[in-house]
Parts: structure tokens; C-alpha cells; sequence
């Protein structure tokens, strides 16, 4: 067969992020030739993986840059936790079980860590960062598959795969066929596809588009050509496709890659108005680290996709600097001025707030009991009128972070038809993710899912190749 | 980009508004850099520079001039970010930095007017050593009627008196001296951060000593032509640091020998003075054309390519001052002594006439930078920030 000459590769791998580079470098260490197609050209390489800073890990004792323990059940009543459930047991316990020791393979190929970031000290336990962040990290993993000899072809976006009965034959780049034995498909989700969002997120009762004023915060590359051709070609698909994870980021953010500086942390320190600057949400219901994740869909339902994050002189200092200075004002009116918003109305719900602020003993670091009395929206923790010049405001936007949509996969990474496993078309990273993260998010887990089933992906792939040449040759 | 244009502007207002002196536009380029990376801080574990600025929420021009000393151009948090150009944020960090470093150089030169002999560095070099050069071949020419002679067996005083030396090199030296010392001392009092404790000291003088800051924080390295680490910079520079001071303290010991015991020059090839110079002088070559050869293959968008000829310049200065050394060395005995003799003191004068004005400023601003930060990360944080997710 024309396909099985020496110029065919083992492994032909899809994408150019974390979970395509650990497909493709155990791969390559199980033998295989491997070439890895990465749609952005060099100086945009690495997908959403770039923009990462930490993985969540599992371990029974303090281990380097990790403290305390973090247990497998731990673990896995968390992630039970932030999915309501949404996961499948065998697989999530499978990617627990690898973090807890993925990290040596990691370290060789060039990852270094580092313990947890200034003003993330609650993640020190669960979570190992990366030196430099995900840059550094994908700089590292394309370093040492350079070195390995894996190929890589930056500017080559797949929009095609043939397959043929579930087993995979070649992917087409424009009219380029490059046939493969076996391919790993690692391409992330479908979060910078413009008119997929548009679609998932549908209009509302205004007749918006909430999803048009939506910024991405990650790679522009991410279109999930895919995923589409994947539910084309009949494959099982799991995850909610209207859903994605969505966060309230400053709205000067750039459309695409704003990642994680844009974000606004001071929330639960002040209150957030809409454009007709009324409040529409308790700001103090929780920390804000375990709410951060439901503004973006509670600012996504607000008229024009936009709230205000106000705050006075007291909140300064207390929460990570944002990237782009507030407008900032000696009085509220000024303050709704700069802001754009009405005037009056602005200054009416700060001073209803403030009115109702029943003031106990501020500490931001417990659920305290500053809370406000008789107001509704009620703000029930860390409720201090704003009332000491000058004032601040951030407006807010949508900006997503990933989408669930995903191929159904069983504990080797195999894309599944009607339930029946490929032989040799596997898929990792975001495009799957939803098997184990239905829903939800918990921080740092995104890498773990990645590189689990990235490896996974990877050595299978590299099993199948070898299986198929040996069949060939039968 | 007017984004960045008005975001400079916002921060140059900051600094005025609070009545202290505008940024300008280099140093406002930092600020908002740091402003970016406060916001991000995934570099924070390659140097002191990312634990420095969480210490803070906005940076004046002391901040700025402080963070760029305190910068070591190692170019880690330049391959590792996310926000680097093509993006639209083009952060980068060691370019901002650098850019900011040589001008604080030039600022608090003494005296202030020769600030500007920083700028077009390389021509300053050039003529110094060319001046010095001249100087001394015009000299050797004058006492000897022509650049050859009869061997002498190395009696260097036959040609140069020892007191004409001493004469010529002695207020160069403690002008440089001075002059170095008082722009540090600027540097240190725009924003002195209190009293050194002993661990405070001991701490910079590990990192100086050691060049901790280019190990990259994992002990790989810093990055030079790409995003792969390598400690041939550190080790290039070691050969050259530890060279440069094992050639000092030849001089010096000489300089006691001649003094103290009335041990005139020239001194045994196994004596002290000349073993330790000869030591020192191979480092020397070694170590600045590592450094040079670095400085060929460094990654365009690392550091600032206007400092080039500057850098370039000293690395030349210091080569040069070592093979002339040497080569004097070599031939003492010859009747061409007069000639390397007058050779290696003019190089020697080009060098220590720059001495304030070059790249040789950099250990020091570095060394008082370290200090600072050894003694400000002793004190309690002023900014507690609340956590994120
Ligand atoms: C701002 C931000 C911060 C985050 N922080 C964290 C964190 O700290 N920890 C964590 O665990 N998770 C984090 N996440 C989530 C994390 O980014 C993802 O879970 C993870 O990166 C997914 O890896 P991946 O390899 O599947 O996808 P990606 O890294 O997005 O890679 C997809 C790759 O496929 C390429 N590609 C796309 N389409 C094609 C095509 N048709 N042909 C060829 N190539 C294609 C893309 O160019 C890209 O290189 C963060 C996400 C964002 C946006
Ligand atoms: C006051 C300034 C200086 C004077 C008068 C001076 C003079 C000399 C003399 C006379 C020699 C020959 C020694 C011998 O052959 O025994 C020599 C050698 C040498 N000099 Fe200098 N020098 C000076 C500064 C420097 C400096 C600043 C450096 C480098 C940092 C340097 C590097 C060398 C080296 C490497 C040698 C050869 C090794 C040796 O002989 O010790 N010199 N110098
Ligand atoms: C006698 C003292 C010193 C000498 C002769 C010396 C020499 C040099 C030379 C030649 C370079 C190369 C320029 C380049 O191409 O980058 C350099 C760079 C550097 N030096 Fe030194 N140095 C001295 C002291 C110090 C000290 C004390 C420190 C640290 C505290 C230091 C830190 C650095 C760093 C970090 C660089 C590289 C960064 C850059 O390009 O600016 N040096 N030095
Ligand atoms: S250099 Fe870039 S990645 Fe590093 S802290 Fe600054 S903004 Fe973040
Ligand atoms: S270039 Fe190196 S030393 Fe300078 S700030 Fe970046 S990481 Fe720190």
C-alpha cells in the first residue's frame, strides 16, 4: 500500500498546545515519528496552554513546590464538587492518580516549577505553578520534542480528517493530504469560532447577541474546525454545547489573548452596577475566588454585556492590581460620568447601598458580617459603604475561557463511533475535557485532563502505529 | 497605539498628581510594563525584580530607576511572556528595563555634565583609548628618541619612571573612583530603603558574588539567543569578574611590594603580583570574548540594541587591556618592551578614563540595586493583597 512507505509518520499529531506536545513527546519516546501540525504560526504558538499558570496535583505528602497533602479522594470530592457531578469516575480518578506523579516526566522534558504566586497562597496545597507560566512551559515541551525529533509545521491548520469506518487515514491542510498511522487530535475547544458562540449563547430578550461582546481570553486559534468535523463525521459527542466557562474581565480587554491580567478583583470589596447602574447581584456571597467563575455569565445577562465594579479608597491595595487603571473620581458623579453611566441613578443605588450597609467588623479574609439590611439585590459579606474619595470604577466584560463541548473517549483516549472505540484516532486535552469537567471548573485542572490524556494519547497512538505497520506488513 | 499612548500618559499623570517628577517616556514605558506584570506575575520566580514590584501598587521614578538596576537583562521573562509582541501589550521587560538602566547611569553621573559621554558610548571608548595610546607613545618617543631599544630585561622604569606612572595613574584612578562612587550614591539616596542589616549584606554579596540572578531561579540559566537557558553568560562573565579582580589585586600587591617592602618591578615570573596577573589575564581574555560571542547570537529583541556599541565597547577595552598585558609579559626581555609597555598603559588609561562613563558603572548600580532589595524584602510587605483564583 502507497501509504505505508517510510515517508508516512507513525503518529500525526493535531494541535500545539499542552496536551498536543505530551501526546506528541511520549509518542516519540515510545519510537514513533511523529509530526505535529500546529495551526498559529511560531510566535503564537501554544494554544490556551500558554496562558496557564498551574497544574492541580495530587499528593500524599509536601513535595517540592507542594504543601500539606492533597489525596486522591480529596481531589476527587472536589471535582464531584464543581461539576455537580457532570463527570465519569473512572477517567477523572485516572487523570488524580497521573498528576500525582506526572510532574518528573514533566521536569524532563525541561518544565521547572515554582510554589504558588503571591496572592495565591490558597492554592499553595493543590497546586503546582509553573515557572514563568504556560509559556515557559510550552517553550520548554517544543524545545525538547525539537531535540527528540519530532517535525513540527507551524501555519498548518487542519480543516479536514478522513477517516474511513472510525479509523483515521490522513488530515487535510488546504488541499494537502498527510497521511498518518495514527493521530492524536489536540486542538482545544471552539471558544474563538465567533459564530459557534453566537449560536451557542443564542439572543436574548432585547434582541442581543450577548456572545458579540464577549472577548476570548485566550488563542484566536481555538475555532474547533474539529470538533465540527468530528460531529460530522458521526462521532460521540459529551458536554453541554451551549456551555462555556466564563468570567467578568476588564472591558478594555483585547479581543483575544487578554488572558489572565485582565481579570478584576475587587468585586466582593465594592458593588457592581449595569449600564442602568442598578445592582444585580449579591457581590459579597462568597470568596471571591470560588466565585469569580459566575460573573462573567451574571455581567453576559446584563443590557449591552457590561457592569461597572465600583469601589472607594478603602478597598485600594486589597486585591490584585488590574491591568488597566480604573476611572477614578473625587465624587460618585464624576465617577458616573467618566463611566458613562446616568448620574443620578448611579448616585441613588450607591446611596441606597450605602444606607443599608449594616457595618460589623470588616476582615475580608472570613465570611464576615458586614452585610447590608432590607436591600435586593442584599450584599451579605464585606458590606462597607462607599463613601471615601476617590472613588473607582472598572467596567466589566464577558470574556471566555474555554468551552465543554467534547469527544466521548474511554480510558486509552480513543475517540468513539456509536460507542465503538477507533483504533487509531485518539483525542486529548480541551477536546475532551468534558469527560471528566462536564462542568464547572476548579483551578489548575484544565493542565492535569491535558496532560493526562495527552500522554495517554500519545503512547496509544504510538501503540496503534506500530500495531498497524505490523498488520501491514502480515 | 493609542491604547498604550493613553496608558503611558495615565501613569506619567499618576506619578504627577502624587508631586513627584514625571516619568519620562522611557521610564513611563516600565511603569506600565510593571503595571501588566503586577497584574500577572507568572515570571515571579526568575529574579528579585517580580517580588520587588508586588511590593508595590504604582512605581514613581525612584521605583523605575531601582527595578531597572535590579534588572539583569537574563531575558527569562521576556521568552516566557505571554503579553510579549507580536501582542498587542508588547511587554518586555529587560528591553524597558535596559533602556531605563543606561539612562540612570547618565543621570547621576558626577559630574552631571558628563552624564552624556554615556550616549554614543562606543565613540567614548574609542577616543579614550586612542588618546591614551597617542599619550603614551608620544612619551616613550620623547624619553627614548625612538619605539625600540636594547632588551633591558624587563626594567619598565627605564622607559616610564615609576613615579611618572604613578603621577599619571594614580588621579585617573580616584577620579574614577570618585566619580563612580558619587553616582551611586545619588542612586542610593533618590529612594535609600533604610539601614543594612549584616544578612542584608551578606545576602548581596552571595548574589554579586554569584550572579544568582542569572541561574534563571531553576539553575538552568538565563536565555541568550533563543528560549532555551544557558549559564555560559554566567560563567563567561565569572571568567571576566574574577579575572578583572585577580589583575587588580596584582596591581595591588605590586603597588605593596613597592611601597611597603621597596620591591622593585620587574617581579619573577612565579612571583605573586605575576602569577596572579597572569591568572587573571587569561580569564580576562577568555571571559570577554564569551561575552562578546554572546553578545553577537543575543536574541534582537533582548535588552537594548542601542547599548550595543557600549557593551561592545567595554568587552573590547577589557580584552584588550589583558592581551597587552600579557604580550607586555611575553616580551619584557625584548627590545619591543617600550612599545608593548607604552601600548598596554595607554589601553590601561582608556579604560580607566571610561571607567565612570561606561558599562563598568553597571556592577556597581547592580551591587547597590541587590543591597536595596536585600534590605527592603527584611521589612513587612506593604501590600497585602487578597487572593484570586
Ligand atoms: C487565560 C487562561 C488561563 C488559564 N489558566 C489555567 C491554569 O492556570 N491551569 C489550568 O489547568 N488551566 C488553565 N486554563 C485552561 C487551559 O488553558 C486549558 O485547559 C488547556 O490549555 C487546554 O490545553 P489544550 O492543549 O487542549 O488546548 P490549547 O492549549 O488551547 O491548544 C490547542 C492548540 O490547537 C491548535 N489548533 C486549533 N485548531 C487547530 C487546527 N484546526 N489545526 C491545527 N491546530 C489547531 C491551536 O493553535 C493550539 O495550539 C486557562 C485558560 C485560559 C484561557
Ligand atoms: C595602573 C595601571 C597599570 C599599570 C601601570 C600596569 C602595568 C603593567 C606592567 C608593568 C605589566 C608587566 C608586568 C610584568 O611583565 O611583570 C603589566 C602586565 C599586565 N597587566 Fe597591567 N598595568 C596596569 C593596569 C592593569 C589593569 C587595570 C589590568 C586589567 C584589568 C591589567 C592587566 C594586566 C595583565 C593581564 C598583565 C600580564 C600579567 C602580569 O604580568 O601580571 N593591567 N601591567
Ligand atoms: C569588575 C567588575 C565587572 C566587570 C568587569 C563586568 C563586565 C561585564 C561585561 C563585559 C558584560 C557584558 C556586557 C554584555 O554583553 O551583556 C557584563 C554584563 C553583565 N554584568 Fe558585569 N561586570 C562586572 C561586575 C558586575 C557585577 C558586580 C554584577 C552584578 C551585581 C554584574 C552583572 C552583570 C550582568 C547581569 C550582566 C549581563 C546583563 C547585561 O547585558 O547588562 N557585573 N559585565
Ligand atoms: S513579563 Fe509577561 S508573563 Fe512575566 S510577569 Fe510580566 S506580563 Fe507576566
Ligand atoms: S530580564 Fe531577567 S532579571 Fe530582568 S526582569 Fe526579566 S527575569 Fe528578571
Amino acid at each position: 500500500m502507497k501509504e505505508m512507505h517510510p515517508g508516512t509518520v507513525d503518529v500525526l499529531i493535531i494541535g500545539g498546545g499542552n496536551a498536543a506536545l505530551c501526546a506528541a513527546l511520549m509518542a516519540r519516546e515510545a519510537g514513533a515519528s511523529v509530526l505535529l501540525l500546529e495551526a498559529a504560526p511560531r510566535e503564537w504558538r501554544g494554544g490556551n496552554s500558554s496562558h496557564t499558570r498551574n497544574l492541580r496535583c495530587m499528593h500524599d505528602a509536601p513535595q517540592d513546590v507542594l504543601t500539606e497533602s492533597y489525596p486522591e479522594e480529596e481531589f476527587w470530592q472536589d471535582l464531584l464538587k464543581v461539576t455537580g457531578g457532570v463527570t465519569n469516575e473512572k477517567l477523572a480518578r485516572l487523570a488524580i492518580r497521573e498528576s500525582s506523579h506526572c510532574r518528573d516526566w514533566m521536569r524532563k522534558h525541561g518544565v521547572n516549577f515554582q510554589p504558588s504566586l503571591s496572592g495565591t497562597l490558597h492554592l499553595s496545597r493543590t497546586n503546582a505553578f509553573f515557572m514563568g507560566g504556560g509559556k515557559a512551559l510550552v517553550n520548554a515541551y517544543y524545545r525538547s520534542a525539537e531535540a527528540l525529533g519530532v517535525r513540527i509545521r507551524y501555519e498548518a491548520p487542519v480543516d479536514r480528517i478522513e477517516l474511513e469506518n472510525g479509523v483515521f487515514r490522513a488530515a487535510w491542510v488546504g488541499d494537502e493530504r498527510i497521511a498518518a498511522r495514527a493521530c492524536v487530535m489536540a486542538a482545544g475547544g471552539f471558544e474563538s469560532n465567533r459564530e459557534w458562540l453566537r449560536e451557542a449563547w443564542g439572543q436574548n430578550e432585547n434582541g442581543e447577541w450577548p456572545a458579540d461582546n464577549f472577548a476570548i481570553r485566550g488563542t484566536r486559534f481555538n475555532r474547533g474546525v474539529l470538533l465540527k468535523a468530528m460531529i460530522d463525521a458521526g462521532a460521540d459527542m459529551i458536554g453541554d454545547p451551549s456551555q462555556s466557562h466564563c468570567v467578568a474581565i476588564d472591558a478594555r480587554a483585547p479581543l483575544y489573548d487578554g488572558g489572565i491580567c485582565t481579570r478584576i478583583d475587587c468585586v466582593s470589596l465594592g458593588i457592581v452596577v449595569n449600564k442602568h447602574a442598578a445592582r444585580f447581584y449579591d457581590e459579597g456571597e462568597d470568596f471571591w475566588p470560588k466565585r469569580y467563575a459566575i460573573w462573567g455569565r451574571l455581567v453576559a445577562q446584563q443590557p449591552g454585556q457590561i457592569g461597572f465594579s465600583i469601589i472607594d479608597a478603602k478597598a485600594n491595595g486589597r486585591f490584585m492590581p488590574p491591568v488597566f487603571p480604573g476611572a477614578t473620581a473625587d465624587t460618585l458623579e464624576e465617577l458616573a460620568r467618566q463611566l458613562g453611566i446616568d448620574e443620578a441613578a448611579f448616585v441613588r443605588t450607591v446611596g441606597e447601598y450605602n444606607a443599608a450597609c449594616h457595618v460589623g467588623t470588616f476582615d475580608h479574609t472570613v465570611q464576615d458580617d458586614c452585610h447590608t439590611e432590607g436591600l435586593s439585590p442584599a450584599k451579605t459579606h464585606w458590606a462597607l459603604p462607599i463613601d471615601t474619595p476617590p472613588f473607582r470604577g472598572y467596567a466589566l466584560k464577558p470574556g471566555i475561557t474555554f468551552t465543554y463541548l467534547g469527544l466521548k473517549v474511554n480510558e486509552q483516549a480513543a475517540v468513539h463511533f456509536s460507542d465503538v472505540p477507533s483504533p487509531n484516532l485518539f483525542v486529548a486535552g480541551e477536546m475532551m475535557a468534558g469527560n471528566v469537567l462536564g462542568k464547572g471548573y476548579t483551578a489548575g485542572v484544565g493542565m492535569t485532563i491535558g496532560t493526562t490524556f495527552g500522554r495517554i494519547a500519545g503512547a496509544h497512538a504510538a501503540a496503534a502505529a506500530r500495531q498497524g505497520e505490523s498488520h501491514a506488513i502480515a | 497605539m493609542q491604547s498604550l499612548e493613553a496608558l503611558a500618559r495615565e501613569a506619567t499623570d499618576l506619578a504627577a498628581g502624587r508631586n513627584l517628577p514625571a516619568l519620562n517616556a522611557d521610564e513611563a514605558e516600565v511603569g506600565r510594563i510593571l503595571q501588566i506584570c503586577n497584574a500577572c506575575r507568572y515570571c515571579e520566580g526568575f529574579c528579585a525584580v517580580f517580588p520587588a514590584m508586588t511590593r508595590r501598587l504604582a512605581f514613581d521614578k525612584a521605583d523605575v530607576h531601582y527595578l531597572a538596576n535590579l534588572c539583569h537583562n537574563c531575558g527569562a521573562c521576556l521568552h516566557a511572556c505571554q503579553y510579549a509582541p507580536p501582542h498587542e501589550f508588547a511587554v518586555n521587560v529587560p528591553q524597558a528595563m535596559a533602556t531605563v538602566r543606561a539612562r540612570t547611569y547618565s543621570d547621576f553621573a558626577w559630574p552631571t555634565g558628563f552624564g552624556k559621554l554615556y550616549r554614543n558610548n562606543g565613540v567614548t571608548v574609542a577616543l579614550a583609548v586612542a588618546g591614551g595610546l597617542a599619550l603614551f607613545l608620544v612619551l616613550a618617543l620623547m624619553v627614548q628618541g625612538t619605539l625600540f631599544h636594547t632588551p633591558l630585561a624587563g626594567d619598565f622604569y627605564a622607559i616610564f619612571p615609576h613615579n611618572l606612572l604613578v603621577s599619571m595613574f594614580a588621579p585617573v584612578f580616584l577620579f574614577a573612583a570618585l566619580a563612580l562612587g558619587i553616582g551611586v550614591a545619588r542612586f542610593w539616596r533618590e529612594a535609600a530603603p533604610g539601614a543594612a542589616s549584616g544578612a542584608a549584606i551578606a545576602e548581596t554579596t552571595h548574589d554579586v558574588l554569584r550572579l544568582t540572578y542569572l541561574d534563571g531561579g531553576h539553575g538552568q540559566g538565563c536565555n541568550n539567543a533563543d528560549d532555551a537557558f544557558t549559564l555560559a553568560r554566567r560563567r563567561y562573565h565569572h571568567l571576566t569578574f574574577y579575572g578583572f579582580m585577580l589583575c587588580f589585586a596584582a596591581t595591588s600587591v605590586a603597588t605593596l611590594y613597592h611601597y611597603v617592602f621597596g620591591w622593585e618591578a620587574p617581579y619573577a615570573f612565579t612571583s605573586l603580583p605575576v602569577v596572579l596577573g597572569t591568572v587573571g589575564g587569561i580569564g580576562l581574555l577568555i571571559g570577554p570574548a564569551g561575552l562578546f560571542w554572546l553578545n553577537l547570537k543575543r536574541h534582537p529583541e533582548h535588552g537594548d540594541a542601542a547599548q550595543k556599541p557600549m557593551d561592545r565597547g567595554f568587552i573590547a577595552l577589557l580584552f584588550f587591556t589583558s592581551l597587552t598585558g600579557l604580550a607586555l609579559l611575553a616580551g619584557r626581555d625584548t627590545s619591543a618592551m617600550g612599545l608593548l609597555l607604552a601600548v598596554h598603559l595607554g589601553v590601561v588609561m582608556g579604560l580607566f578614563l571610561t571607567m565612570p562613563y561606561g558599562k563598568f558603572a553597571h556592577g556597581f548600580y547592580r551591587s547597590a540595586a541587590l543591597l536595596k532589595w536585600a534590605i527592603e524584602k527584611r521589612r513587612p510587605n506593604p501590600v497585602g493583597v487578597g487572593s484570586d483564583g
